[in-house]
């Protein structure tokens, strides 16, 4: 039992084409803004309709472009949640939460949940309150409380925790894990921070430019992504183009370096990254092994960030970024050159 | 003094007033959906009595609701019922002048509405039905309420096409404005300078009503400014 889609629209600009699967569980919809993730999530829920494609929830088609299935929203019994929380700004906490129960027909029944949802979501005393008079963090909780209210099939979180400051978004992040362990049925979570997926989601479908890449779990994703934009996504900052060599190499254009690698090479490598923390300063030159200079050094809250020229040059792509404890940092004695060796198994390689 | 104008008008303006209240909504609702070339002509056809001269509207009124034409004959024969130089005639005129004031107000409360609260009710099961009474008129309700308070103070104040669709007849067709003309044209200032008076204070009521509403939308703003920062 899952949720399928595979849509394509054309916006003329741009083209959505997206297509995943997903299990009971929760897949983090990872990528730059503008990539079409929410409209992905409107797509499902009915309010845009695709040009063409399939969507399959819980074995319920809700959409089929080749067999004219296209259900209204209100009959899809999808739960999302919108970027501002789209709270009936007329209505107050205990209205907004009833409005979501209105397939309940039984006033006892409704009475009952209307209580038990105020008392899950800390909304007890609050009832006759406007959302305009709530906090962001109330706002978000009678916003999830309302699409619990009606038992959806499936929960679609659009950058839930985009609208909150710092503080708040760590609590409400509690929070929603035990929401989304107690769901028990698909979750579709939509974020651009790799941060929330890693500590959210079990598998991650990253898009790019409104074209998805095929799920992986989360893990995957860290260790070994398949495509700059899922490297990017996944953090890795050193990256530079390149091209294989006749003996199995790499060479890296942009690092100006010709580098060996261990495993097979995959068809249509295009660039070549490797993770800030696997950069580890050695004494002699050797494979693998980078002369570089130091451009600049940079103090973070628990890490030294060194800036590091390449052969490739002093800019962009070229320049390689290392992340060192500061007491390590200390001990190498504030170099003007440094050689930076990269292990053959961390090269991450990429293709566009 | 006799009050049969201020009577007159008052229910010329009440009637034409709930008669441009819905038609008002409805275009304003159908046409915020249309795509945007055919949003531009109408809105240009459902604006022009605003710009249009009352005598324009008055002359294209009689030629399609005089004894002789097409609507006005039709009346005449299956209901015996005429629609020119009555008192209703002047509904006519006060609802078609008075229209785009409604329309233009509502339609901009609708555009201004957050499209993502219907389309979350609607992922909730919501009925379109529902939505559009529950959450969006009550969303609208300022602006709604604003073109209505200027519909119904500028059906009141009509006085072009009225006189050439209804025009004077004492007791029967008199609105206030016929009336001031009537009076200052036979010489009688004072009586005129009463009515006149009459009208001022009718206006300067409405005025301050939408002023205060105004007021008071712009308060309820930023109080959830306020919260939500």
């Amino acid at each position: 039992m899952s949720l399928f889609v595979d849509i394509f629209k054309d916006f003329g600009s741009f083209q959505l084409n997206v297509s995943f699967e997903s299990p009971s569980g929760v897949l983090g919809l990872l990528g730059a803004s503008g990539c079409g993730k929410s409209m992905t999530l409107r797509c499902i829920a009915g309010i845009v309709k695709p040009d063409r494609g399939r969507i399959v929830l819980q074995g319920r088609t809700l959409f089929d472009s080749e067999r004219h299935i296209d259900l209204p929203p209100q009959q899809r019994r999808v739960g999302l949640l919108f970027q501002n929380y789209a709270l009936f700004p007329n209505l107050t906490v205990e209205q907004n939460l009833l409005a979501g129960m209105c397939r309940e027909k039984d006033r006892a029944a409704k009475q009952k949940r209307l209580a038990e949802l105020l008392e899950r979501f800390y909304l007890t005393g609050l009832e006759r309150r406007r959302p305009a008079q709530l906090s962001g963090g109330q706002q978000q909780r009678v916003a999830l409380g309302r699409i619990l209210a009606g038992d959806p099939e499936v929960l679609l979180l659009d950058e839930p925790f985009s609208a909150l400051d710092s503080y708040l978004r760590w609590q409400l992040e509690l929070e929603m894990m035990e929401v989304l362990e107690r769901f028990g049925k698909p979750v579709v979570l939509v974020t651009h921070s790799r941060d929330e997926v890693v500590r959210l989601c079990q598998t991650v479908c990253v898009l790019d430019q409104g074209r998805s890449s095929p799920t992986h779990s989360v893990q995957e994703l860290f260790d070994a992504p398949k495509t700059v934009a899922a490297c990017l996504l996944s953090g890795c900052k050193n990256l530079s183009r390149a091209n294989p060599t006749p003996d199995g190499g790499i060479e890296a254009l942009d690092w100006g370096v010709t580098l060996t690698c261990e495993q097979p090479l995959p068809a249509g490598l295009t660039h070549v990254g490797v993770r800030a923390h696997f950069l580890h300063p050695v004494e002699t030159p050797g494979p693998n092994v980078i002369p570089c200079s130091v451009e600049r050094v940079i103090d973070n809250l628990f890490s030294t960030i060194v800036m590091l020229s390449t052969p490739g040059g002093n800019q962009g792509h070229s320049l390689l970024r290392l992340e060192l404890d500061k007491e390590r940092w200390a001990a190498l004695g504030n170099p003007k050159t440094l050689l930076l060796r990269m292990e053959p198994h961390d090269l991450l390689l990429l293709t566009s | 003094m006799d009050w049969y104008p201020l009577y007159n008008s008052l229910r010329i303006a009440a009637v034409s007033t709930i008669l441009i209240f819905f038609l008002g909504i409805v275009c304003a609702y159908y046409v915020a959906k249309l795509p945007r070339l055919v949003k531009g002509v109408l809105d240009v056809v459902l604006t022009l009595p605003l710009v249009l001269p009352p005598t324009v509207v008055g002359y294209f009124l009689l030629r399609l609701l005089g004894p002789k034409r097409v609507v006005g004959l039709w009346f005449l024969e299956t209901f015996d019922v005429r629609l020119t130089m009555v008192w209703y005639s002047a509904i006519f005129a006060s609802a078609v002048v008075a229209f785009p004031l409604m329309y233009r107000t509502a339609r901009g409360a609708f555009e201004s509405f957050d499209e993502t609260l219907a389309q979350s009710a609607q992922t909730l099961g919501l009925s379109n039905t529902w939505i559009f009474w529950r959450v969006r008129m009550p969303c609208c309700k300022q602006g709604i309420l604003a073109g209505t308070v200027l519909a119904f103070a500028r059906a009141l104040g009509e006085y072009g096409a009225t006189a050439m669709i209804a025009g004077y007849t004492p007791g029967k067709t008199a609105t206030i404005s016929t009336t001031v003309y009537q009076l200052w044209r036979t010489g009688d200032d004072e009586t005129a300078m009463q009515w006149v008076l009459v009208n001022l204070a009718i206006s300067a009521v409405v005025l301050l009503t939408v002023n205060m509403m105004e007021r008071r939308d712009r308060a309820v703003r930023s109080r959830r400014k306020g919260a939500a920062a």
